[in-house]
């Protein structure tokens, strides 16, 4: 069983999507020990002994965290599909680069396909985030 | 959609793993990253029966320097190997190509080795491991060998590997100080599959002068391509580079795909070869006016 259903279906944790089921789209992406991976291409066996950072862990007290509120502000999302995978990349990649570079945001975003946004809302809904925090 | 059934074995060591292959042979399939693997499987392109998972074998996570240049375990994960300073100091090549490879959301978990193993035509690589002169080690119950990259890579997702055997590591040769090192691809999107990658080798003969440039090509045909030029020692003009480039180009064999045509993929080739070609020539004159070159 891959991960995103055991996820989605054995754990009830919804807020994770599936897009094309082969690791293009991100829609599916979670962090497994802290690092980004395809749920859709990981096998829920594989989990077995590691952690699993899920969108449902972002917010605090059922507070959205800082990076959902920018994304709020900036309208980041609108069909919000794509959405829980990009805010889980963020949130490691954010770990790793204290003050990145547009271009560099950019760069990790292309990892993500959204249908909606036109992505230039999400750039600068992270950006914003980081100056701010 | 999903996989057809199979079965699952967390192997705790390679002879476990290579016990399993044996005994499966061409119904097994190991498991590192699966950026590739469960893709497959995921569409039914391939169908194992057992999957053989070697991520948490410990003795396959290592980056080791010898006097052959630098090994790499078979679970080394690429993002973990573009962060390594002796890959970025002795392999500076493929600190170059892995920015390319996939994205950030898969380096995480896709490993240097499994891309060898998948093979893909465009892969950067398999690419550069060729390019370099570099090795594979086989394992599998009845033996250990290495096979060079160059004779490695057959064709699309098709390599010397025996049903029966799995990668353990890579070897990569150590750079030449005062050698250049350049890679290039051209992709539609940015970490897409390439439609062309370049990635060359050049060496001084004479103080300015290019002694020898070797070019590899992914994408091009159905495994990386490699075209040599020894020089003798001039320095190439500018318009030697464009002939030279684009004579390059004519060597390498190009297929036509939904993505791009023959002839588009040569003019890549060229347009490639030419780019680092200058950018060849630029780093050996700095070096000659600067005095000192590194690689």
């Amino acid at each position: 069983m891959q991960l995103a259903d055991f996820l989605r279906h054995e754990l009830q944790a919804l807020g994770t999507h599936v897009g094309c089921e082969h690791g293009i789209c991100g829609a599916c992406t979670v962090l497994l020990d802290g690092v980004p991976a395809r749920s859709c291409l990981t096998y829920a066996v594989q989990a077995d002994g590691c952690s699993v950072e899920t969108v449902e862990g972002l917010s605090e007290d059922g507070e959205l965290n800082g990076l959902q509120q920018s994304f709020l502000r900036h309208g980041a999302l609108q069909c919000g599909f794509c959405t829980a995978g990009i805010l889980m990349s963020t949130t490691a990649f954010l770990r790793e680069n204290q003050a990145p570079a547009e271009e560099q945001v950019k760069h990790m975003l292309s990892g993500h396909i959204c249908r909606c946004t036109g992505y230039q809302s999400i750039v600068e809904a992270i950006l914003d985030y980081v100056r701010h925090r | 959609m999903k996989p057809v059934a199979f079965a699952y074995l967390r192997a705790q060591s390679v002879e476990e793993a290579c016990h399993a292959l044996g005994r499966e042979g061409d119904a097994a399939r190991i498991l590192a990253g699966g950026q590739s693997l469960s893709a497959m499987l995921n569409m039914r392109i391939v169908t194992p029966s057992l999957l053989i998972d070697i991520n948490g074998i410990g003795a396959l996570d290592f980056i080791e320097e010898n006097e052959g240049g630098i090994v790499t375990g078979a679970t080394v994960r690429q993002a973990a190997a573009l962060r390594n300073l002796s890959i970025v100091k002795k392999v500076p090549l493929l600190a170059a190509a892995l920015p390319h490879v996939g994205h950030y959301q898969t380096r995480g978990r896709g490993t240097l080795a499994g891309s060898v193993a998948h093979a893909d035509p465009s892969a950067e690589i398999p690419l550069v491991l060729t390019v370099l002169g570099g090795g594979v080690e086989l394992a599998s119950r009845r033996r250990r060998r290495q096979v060079p990259a160059r004779e490695f890579f057959i064709s699309a997702l098709t390599t010397r590997r025996a049903p029966d055997e799995m990668i353990v590591s890579l070897r990569w040769p150590p750079a030449s100080a005062n050698d250049f090192y350049g890679f290039k691809e051209i992709a539609l999107r940015a970490g897409d599959y390439a439609l062309v990658a370049a990635a060359c080798h050049a060496s001084q003969a004479a103080a300015g002068a290019l002694g020898q440039f070797t070019i590899g090509f992914g994408g091009c045909g159905d495994h990386p391509q490699i075209v040599a030029h020894p020089f003798s020692s001039c320095t190439l003009s500018a318009a030697g580079v464009k002939d030279l480039a684009a004579e390059t180009a004519r060597v390498v064999e190009c297929r036509s795909d939904l993505h791009a045509s023959a002839a588009y993929r040569r003019h890549l080739a060229g347009f490639l070869c030419e780019e680092l070609m200058r950018e060849a020539l630029a780093f050996f004159k700095k070096g000659r006016d600067c005095g000192s070159v590194g690689a």
